[in-house]
């Protein structure tokens, strides 16, 4: 294409949408509220996603040792531990210490326990990562059939059923947001037949001097991507200001385990990018859509 | 240069509008298409630009035959018809130039060029002072003259007319008509669908009159026929 056609295309395309005055408005309102949404659920859903990989992480197999065994006994039980393939790490933590972080864990409460420093109940004990979280169960079964060991823990119940809970929560949240999407594209698609519609007597003559369909397109194309943009900005704003906000004010004020959000700075600005390309997307998708009927000779 | 050979054609509603058509035209030829309403004046005239194509039979046009034309055939072949409405088909908020300007505009020619030729049609259609009005603030004949000129601007082989003065009062009618016979003085090929009584029989030009799908009258310096 001459680079004087793209620009007249281009010029077209932005008088169309000033040229057409509400349907605009409406075009971009709907672009607007839909990608407000898709942009909530992203946020959520790569939120709820980022908590689940940090328990997730946090999943520990914790090895208690027998009272009974011996220095030795509990080196040995240690190289054996790290013979297991899928395991990331062992950490040795004295009784001492599981003493001093049980207090610690425990906050205000924890005084009292102070009391065993004495005379200390627990156990030494190893702690475990494993490569995968999902081999947990795996692991602890392979550890329960050691020497010396007193008990294996690993929250079985609700190690299983958290990753479950993950899986669905990814599969729901993605079913939502390409739901979304095509309601997005139905409806930019919907508006741009309605401009088209008004402007079907301009088609018309254009067909009959004999433009090509391509050239009758470009500024359809042109102006779906344009209130695609455009009705991105709002979106944009409202995550970055309401991020911000979440982030830096709200979050910190109020403490909840495993409450962790992605840090404002890339996340946000990522999510931005991502709804600007989608707003672009549904634009130029719902003008081919709405053209495409229009342009059979 | 147009040539129908046993054209048939029948609309999907059942309605046949043209029932074993053939004729010949010429280049430079200056064509009356006449005959009562309904009688597939209309469909006759639409073949020739391939707004519709026949159901059976042969249309040749500028050499192509425009059933097997592709789609993305079809804006070339139309480059080289101009067409004329009876209602002008004009764009409301275009001025007079930027109307005919369009019509090269889309087939991508220079400015240069676009500037040159808007300028000589206009001169041909005596609009040359008007240039900048809006089409609402023209008269119907200096409307019809703005789509005429749009029609002619590329040049095209031929020009096709669908009742180009039906909107028209007679005086305006004529002005229009002397338009069309310059272009055709030209060598370009005309052919026009016209109720006008009065015109057809001053010009004594070919006519074509169809009745009922079919061409029941063809004569060379023939006469309109019918009770207006």
């Amino acid at each position: 294409m001459k680079i004087r056609t793209l620009k007249r295309h281009l010029r077209e395309g932005v008088k169309n949408i000033f040229r057409n005055g509400w349907m605009t408005v409406a075009s971009i309102g709907s672009v607007t509220v839909t990608l407000l949404l898709v942009a909530a659920f992203l946020v959520i859903i790569l939120n709820l996603n980022h908590m689940a990989e940090k328990v997730e992480e946090d999943v520990i197999v914790k090895v208690l040792i027998d009272v009974a065994a011996s220095d030795d006994d509990i080196k040995t039980l240690g190289d054996e531990i790290k013979k297991i393939n899928q395991i990331e790490s062992v950490v040795f933590s004295s009784k001492d210490e599981e003493l001093d972080s049980l207090i610690k864990g425990m906050g205000k409460e924890g005084k009292s326990w102070e009391l065993f420093e004495q005379d200390n109940p627990l156990n030494h004990a190893y702690i475990i990562k494993a490569k995968e979280p999902k081999d947990t169960a795996v692991i602890a079964e392979k550890i329960r059939g050691f020497d010396h060991i007193y008990r294996v823990n690993y929250g079985k119940e609700v190690v299983s059923q958290l990753f479950e809970f993950n899986k669905n929560a990814r599969i729901v949240g993605i079913i939502l947001i390409v739901g979304l999407v095509f309601t997005a594209i139905f409806l930019i698609s919907n508006t741009i037949k309605l401009t088209i519609m008004a402007r079907s007597t301009e088609i018309g003559i254009m067909k009959l001097v004999g433009a090509t369909n391509g050239f009758i397109r470009w500024p359809f194309f042109i102006e779906g991507m344009l209130l695609g943009m455009i009705g991105s900005i709002i979106p944009i704003a409202a995550l970055l200001a309401g991020y911000y906000y979440i982030v830096e004010k709200l979050v910190i004020s109020v403490q909840i385990p495993f409450f962790e959000l992605l840090p404002f700075y890339p996340f946000a600005w990522q999510i931005s990018l991502v709804i600007f390309l989608i707003g672009a997307l549904i634009g130029v998708w719902g003008s081919i859509m709405s053209v495409r009927r229009f342009l059979k000779v | 240069m147009i040539k129908m050979e046993n054209v048939f054609k029948k609309y999907p509603n059942g309605v046949t509008a043209l029932n074993g058509v053939s004729i010949h035209i010429e280049k430079g030829e200056f064509v009356y298409v006449v005959g009562p309403s309904g009688a597939g004046k209309s469909t006759f005239i639409k073949m020739i630009y391939r707004e519709v194509k026949p159901t059976t039979g042969l249309v040749e046009v500028n050499g192509a035959n425009t059933s097997e034309l592709k789609d993305k055939e079809v804006p070339f072949f139309r480059r080289r018809i101009g067409v004329v409405f009876q209602d002008f088909k004009l764009l409301s908020k275009l001025t007079v130039y930027e109307n005919i300007a369009f019509a090269l505009e889309v087939i991508e020619e220079s400015p240069r060029n676009i500037r040159k030729r808007v300028m000589e049609v206009l001169e041909l259609v005596d609009l040359k002072n008007k240039a900048r009005f809006l089409p609402n603030e023209l008269s119907g004949g200096e409307q019809q003259r703005v789509s005429i000129a749009r029609a002619i601007v590329n040049r095209p082989d031929i020009v096709i007319a669908d009742e180009p003065t039906g909107n028209l009062d007679p005086d305006t009618s004529w002005e229009i008509m002397r338009v069309f016979e310059e272009i055709n003085e030209r060598g370009t090929t005309i052919i026009m669908a016209t109720h006008s009584k009065e015109i057809v029989n001053k010009m004594k030009r070919r006519v074509i009159a169809i009745e009922s799908g079919m061409i029941v009258r063809d004569e060379s310096r023939g006469e309109y026929g019918y009770e207006n």
